[in-house]
């Protein structure tokens, strides 16, 4: 039975960029793919690209494509991925120019748009998980982007596409649409689509399948985490998945790094939705079948349901951050001195902050006292974290302010004060039916 | 002892709901991991941390516990003012969990 290699060139939008290189060279790839959209940075493309039409996808791209394109050329990889952001078909020019540039004449890029929605749906009444609708959000709205599947990647692909770039497709999808094309798999076969998204889900997220997000020394070491190498998935036409690596590049792909990424951002296992299936993990095995090479199987699927997920972005609110260190005898006891100074000296010059936090780090940042057991305990260093949401950028800075004039106005001995003030995006979603979104494949040739 | 000796772990994010996963080293110790470690027993261990309610998933072929917990991630990824806004460390907090040293015996 024919089977296809598809490598995972990245898991976020900035992640590394020779694991990719070396999965070009030495992968014997037929796929590279490249999962590198955030929930919220679509919305942050979507301001770049109202303030200039030819922005708006990923900063990166040019330096991936430009690391790439030649191995992927010579050995005939195609690629996959969502760096068009909210602007593919810059995103694709951009890729052709580059191409052009090193020489790689006829190389065909498609872009894959569609997925902007915000013109539609904007002042809808469609409900947000976060309660209300979009229309309330008024003038603080941003961008609405759907989630769309992997039938315009199987198109694109059938009209002879080198490279692919989409927006706002579904991370699993990027995998799911070489296969459906390479396989013919039918849109309806929900069994063999609930097994492609699992080979997606596993891959999309590159290095946390093959032993990074994972070393605990003591529990679970991994050699090479500073040449890790990035997974590749060897799928055969009925759906059976093998993950691997290139020989010689560090991390690992065992049973165990497998099933943590299996579970990773899952929540019922038996329904897991995306745009093109409702796939079912419950009944998968694992199993090792060599040196990094893990057998998966029993992924299945059911009917879509015929929604497509909606990333909403709004503008939230404003947040000002200030942070500075003490050590020795009594750091604690400063610290927390520090905190009071500073909630009592936002309270004295009247600046509103709707939510403040205030953490000690190394002692209560990450979750609280309680599960820290803080009671007694005297670490000899600490860090003082004020963060607070305000309703403009002059208060959020003033935050930051507050902490810094602790050098010559808090306790004794505070160091390396540093601040910040940022305005928050947020994200929310909606679910609008399959039929409100029409994807188009566009090609471009270098 | 802690769960740490029996299983690990990795949190994911979506929105303000984060799930964790336990999985356990030894499928041998998976029922009675899974007789004690009920979603209410998450629950209070992260009272204080997360402000919504736990679901326990099970995936007993590959000896795992999913555990998903919404209004764990401070109002949500993108505004959360906390540290973690992911809440990655969430899967260390829950490997801290004691177990009862007998748990392993008492099942058998």
């Amino acid at each position: 039975m024919r089977t296809i290699r598809i490598g995972a060139g990245a898991g976020y939008s900035g992640d590394r960029i020779e694991p990719a290189v070396e999965l070009a060279e030495k992968g014997a790839l037929n796929y590279l793919v490249f999962e590198c959209l955030a929930e919220r940075t679509i919305a942050l493309a979507q301001a770049a690209k109202m303030k200039d039409p030819n922005a708006g996808y990923d900063p990166l791209l040019a330096a991936r494509m430009k690391a790439v394109l030649p191995a992927c050329r010579a050995g005939g990889v195609k690629i996959v991925t969502n760096m068009g952001a909210a602007n593919p078909e810059a995103a694709a020019q951009a890729t052709r120019t580059i191409a052009q540039q090193l020489g790689l004449h006829g190389l065909k890029i498609a872009a894959v748009s569609g997925d902007d929605v915000f013109a539609d749906t904007k002042t809808s009444t469609m409900p947000l998980d976060i309660g209300g609708t979009m229309n309330d959000l008024g003038n603080r709205i941003i961008s609405a982007n759907a989630y769309v599947g992997a039938a315009s990647i199987a198109e694109a692909l059938a009209g002879g596409a080198d490279v692919v770039i989409t927006g706002r497709a579904a991370d699993p999808s990027l995998f799911l649409g070489p296969l459906i094309h390479e396989f013919g798999w039918a849109l309806d076969d929900w069994p063999l689509l609930g097994k492609g998204i699992l080979v997606g889900h596993l891959l999309e997220c590159a290095g946390q399948v093959t032993g990074g997000y994972f070393a605990d020394p003591g529990f679970k070491d991994v050699a090479g985490l500073e040449r890790l190498g990035f997974p590749i998935g060897e799928v055969r036409a009925d759906g059976d998945l093998v993950v691997t690596k290139v020989a010689g590049s560090g991390g690992q792909v065992t049973a165990l790094t497998v099933k943590e990424q299996l579970m990773y951002e899952i929540h019922d296992p038996t329904r897991y939705f995306q745009p093109d299936v409702i796939a079912d993990f419950s009944q998968v095995r694992v199993e090792e079948i060599g040196h990094d090479r893990v057998h998966v199987t029993g992924a299945t699927g059911a009917a879509k349901t015929g929604e497509l997920k909606v990333s909403v972005g709004s503008v939230d609110s404003f947040i000002g951050e200030g942070q500075i260190s003490y050590a020795g005898p009594g750091a604690v006891e400063r610290g927390r001195l520090a905190l009071e100074i500073v909630r009592g000296r936002l309270a004295l010059t009247g600046v509103a902050v709707s939510e403040l936090r205030a953490d000690l780090i190394g002692v209560n940042a990450l979750h609280g006292d309680a599960l820290s057991q803080t009671q007694g305990l005297t670490p000899y260093e600490v860090r003082v974290r004020v963060a607070g949401r305000t309703e403009s950028m002059a208060e959020a800075a003033r935050i930051g302010e507050e902490v810094e004039t602790l050098y010559t106005n808090g306790p004794a001995g505070g160091g390396g004060a540093w601040k910040s003030a940022r305005e928050v995006i947020a994200v929310a979603s909606a679910l609008i039916p399959e039929r409100m979104v029409t994807t188009r494949v566009q090609m471009f040739e270098a | 002892m802690k769960l740490r000796d029996l299983a690990h772990s990795r949190t994911g994010d979506k929105g303000n709901t984060s799930n964790i996963s336990v999985i356990a080293y030894d499928p041998k110790t998976y029922d009675a991991l899974r007789g004690y470690l009920t979603a209410e027993r998450v629950q209070t261990h992260f009272a204080g941390v997360i402000t919504g309610h736990v679901t326990r998933y099970e995936m007993p072929l590959i000896a795992a516990m999913n555990f998903v917990m919404t209004g764990a991630l401070g109002g949500g990824v993108t505004r959360s003012l906390a540290i973690d806004a992911h809440g990655k460390g969430l899967s260390s907090a829950l490997l801290d969990l004691d177990l009862p040293d007998d748990l392993l015996t008492a099942a058998v």
